[in-house]
């Protein structure tokens, strides 16, 4: 029995296990998905923000299945935040690259040929980079205000307990 | 620096996340790179006023199709109060924030205001206007708020709700002007509304951006959230929203729309004229009963902006003699860059104190000069200058605006405008002698003058008071007037389009 | 034109909701209304009765996109307005729950220590 088949029976964490299971399924196809909305936005609807979101809506699916813990063992708050700065860094930069072609946000790649995966210069690389942004922007802000949103709860439910006794 | 246009967006931008990425190597870092990016915003804003009128079309798209971004008098003169504003208020921020925990966040969301508002105005896209006072907005209500107490939080959601209620008002009007026109463009914006005339659509539309950057630039009948958001932030963040981004997010973007998009018309004159008088004399009216330093300032801005707004109003006037009109809004850009001086000085004076003594309250001080000098002659000038005492540079501003409303012949706001001059001086004389002199409480007996980090950018604010003021009858003032002929001369706005 | 007036009453709806109410929750879906109300307008604008969607797909000629397809542009307005949306609504959310831990209610009339 290895160590996920022991996270799935742990009934004292997350939901039951059949959600935990059909999440270990599922999760899978949402990121592959996540991913192909991202890497083929400059040729189908989509693009980086949507790709992002379907991501991030995966780490919210793992924390709502498995806990808190599962998914930050995953992304933790300071790699979210790492991710999040350097995602739209990169977005900067390559629009300062831009300056190679002489005009800011300049597309000096090459633009090969058209509806093929490597094509359109460097919009790929811009949807990449939102896609990265997004993805652990939305995952820091969800954790930030269930984990905070929690304790502040507990914390006025104490306040209303001691002040009932 | 042509070329560069666009790095005046792009540097605080990408330093603001560069910034929270480095600070989690080393906290001490933020402090450089924040100096480090104003001071060079600050020197290219410079010579960005020594650069003839152009245009700059960003990756190449050639206009209508993609983003333009344009440069005339306008926008030097608004980069440069900005740039030189944020620059001082980072130097002051840099002793002052050490009583506030997280620096590193505060002084990205600080890039990320002062991007924004670059942003706003180097930008020739209406949409991309949109996008870059939406930037400034959001981290302006996140600053407001830093200090997560009871007061600052309540003023920053109070802030926030009027503030998304404007940002849907603008975005109305945009999609109305796209609506007719099929453009985003401003220069093309224009050529279309030429032909098009003003029709109610176009009525509408105005209707809507007088609400929605009136409220940016808190008018009257929406000043509501200025004097909760004002005095709530860090007294840095105080200087540039009430010296610079009510500026850059309000008066410039309807400058900008009226005068070089709808063109002079005699009605949106009458009302904006109207909100600016109300704006005077009821904001005026409150600020004399404030007990709180900085409350009373906030009110005192929306004042103040209400004859740059008055100012603003006369020159869209089409029917009166053009001098006039020209010397109306001479007098209120004019009056732009010395609120933009003086109120941040005070703004900052504000904030010296309170490091200093811990309060805010004008009845629990008094005696302050004998122990902070320098803050309060900074202090001092600043409201000499600000109540319009000659030869400081309010003064001048004021007497240009009255001058003007006089001539034009409008009997009713020029008195108004003298006699809430009048009301400003009580105001402040009332402040002077509440502060600074008078007997010295007991707990301040051990205060000590604020750090130089605090005082050198008081100083600097107040020697351009002074020098501004004393040599206004001898400057040559092309930066202004180039700013103004920008304004008036909507061809050559229209003719940005086909590269002129 | 019956649509373009059901976006502009799904507005007043949201700014009822945002000055009746008093909950700061229900204020906030009130503003998240009225947002949605102005990117429904957008669409509208961009609209084309019988069009198809304004991307160039294989062994389509640019002519007939031209005819056929809607107006992008809109569209691409609507995504970023969304974008900043989210993040507006971020805010104010982590604002509502400050709020809350500070004055343990989410009644805007019993929140009042700035003066009005």
């Amino acid at each position: 029995m290895d160590r996920l088949e022991q996270e799935i029976r742990d009934t004292s964490k997350g939901m039951t296990p059949i959600v935990k299971t059909i999440t270990r399924f599922a999760i899978g196809i949402i990121v592959i998905f996540g991913a192909y909305i991202i890497l083929y936005g400059h040729l189908t609807p989509g693009g980086g923000f949507a790709g992002g979101v379907i991501l991030a809506s995966s780490y919210v699916l793992l924390t709502l299945a498995f806990g808190k813990d599962m998914a930050l063992s995953k992304m933790g708050n300071t790699a979210a935040s790492i991710l999040d700065n350097s995602g739209a860094l990169a977005f900067v930069v390559i629009g300062l690259l831009g300056f190679t072609g002489g005009y800011f946000f300049y597309n000096f790649l090459p633009k090969g040929e058209q509806f093929q995966l490597f094509s359109a210069g460097f919009i790929p690389l811009l949807n990449i980079a939102i896609g990265v942004k997004v993805t652990a922007s939305l995952f820091a802000i969800f954790m930030a205000l269930s984990i905070f949103g929690r304790f502040i709860y507990q914390a006025a439910e104490g306040e209303e307990r001691e002040s009932e006794e | 620096m042509q070329t560069y246009y666009p790095l005046f967006t792009a540097i605080p931008l990408a330093a603001a996340f560069l910034n929270l990425l480095l600070s989690k190597i080393s906290m001490k870092v933020s402090d450089y790179i924040a100096f480090l990016v104003t001071g060079i915003l600050a020197v290219m804003a410079v010579r960005m006023l020594f650069e003839a009128p152009f245009i700059y079309a960003v990756g190449n798209w050639r206009p209508p199709l993609g983003i333009l971004l344009v440069s005339d008098g306008l926008s030097s003169l608004m980069l440069v109060i900005i740039n030189v504003i944020g620059l001082l208020a980072v130097i002051f921020s840099m002793k002052y924030m050490t009583t506030y925990t997280a620096k590193p966040k505060y002084y990205s969301l600080f890039m990320l205001m002062i991007a924004g508002m670059n942003g706003v105005v180097i930008t020739g896209d209406m949409f991309n206007l949109y996008v870059f006072l939406e930037i400034a907005s959001i981290a302006s209500y996140a600053l407001v708020g830093f200090g997560t107490g009871k007061r600052e939080l309540e003023a920053s959601f109070k802030y926030l709700v009027l503030g998304g209620v404007a940002s849907t008002a603008i975005l109305f009007g945009i999609a109305f002007l796209y609506s007719i026109t099929g453009t985003l463009n401003m220069p093309d914006l224009a050529q279309q509304l030429e032909t098009i005339g003003m029709t109610r659509t176009v009525g509408f539309v105005v209707a809507l951006f007088i609400m929605g950057f009136g409220l940016k630039a808190s008018a009257v009948p929406f000043h509501a959230w200025l004097p909760d958001a004002h005095p709530s932030a860090p007294a840095p963040i105080s200087a540039m929203l009430s010296g610079v981004l009510i500026k850059a997010l309000g008066i410039y973007t309807i400058m900008r729309i009226m005068f070089n998009i709808i063109g002079q018309n005699e009605l949106i004159s009458a009302i904006i004229m109207f909100l600016g008088a109300l704006s005077m004399v009821v904001g005026v009216l409150l600020a004399v009963g404030q007990s709180d330093f900085k409350r009373m300032l906030a009110y005192h801005s929306i004042s103040q902006m209400g004859y740059v707004t008055i100012g603003v109003g006369l020159g869209l006037n089409p029917k009166i003699d053009p001098a006039v009109a020209a010397l109306g809004l001479f007098g209120g850009l004019f009056h732009l860059v010395n609120h933009a001086v003086f109120k941040s000085c005070l703004f900052l004076c504000s904030g010296a104190f309170e490091y200093r003594t811990g309060t805010r309250e004008k009845h629990e001080m008094g005696g302050l000069v004998r122990k902070m000098p320098v803050t309060s002659t900074t202090c001092s000038i600043a409201s000499l200058s600000i109540s319009g005492v000659p030869p400081f540079n309010g003064f001048w501003s004021k007497l240009i605006i009255i001058l003007a409303l006089i001539k034009a012949g409008y009997w009713i706001y020029g008195p108004i405008a003298v006699l809430v001059a009048f009301i400003t001086l009580i105001s402040f004389i009332r402040l002077q002698t509440g502060v600074m002199f008078g007997k010295l409480p007991e707990k301040f007996s051990g205060v000590k003058e604020a750090p130089f980090a605090m005082t050198l950018p008081l100083i600097l604010l107040a020697i351009l008071c002074l020098g501004i003021g004393i040599a206004y009858p001898w400057i040559d003032y092309g930066l202004l007037q180039a700013a103004r002929d920008a304004l008036l001369d909507k061809m050559a706005y229209m003719n940005y389009l086909i590269g002129g | 034109m019956i649509l373009y007036f059901l976006s502009m009453v799904l507005l007043v709806m949201g700014l009822y909701c945002l000055v009746a109410k008093k909950n700061i929750v229900k204020k906030i879906i009130g503003i998240v209304i009225i947002e949605y109300s102005v990117n429904l307008f957008l669409v509208l604008v961009g609209y084309r009765s019988g069009g198809i969607a304004p991307i160039l797909v294989k062994g389509m000629q640019a002519e007939e996109l031209v005819q056929k397809g809607v107006d992008p542009l809109p569209q691409a307005l609507v995504l970023t307005s969304i974008v900043i949306g989210l993040g507006t609504m971020a805010l104010m959310v982590a604002l509502c729950l400050r709020m809350y831990e500070k004055f343990k209610t989410f009644d805007m009339s019993k929140i009042n220590t700035l003066k009005g």
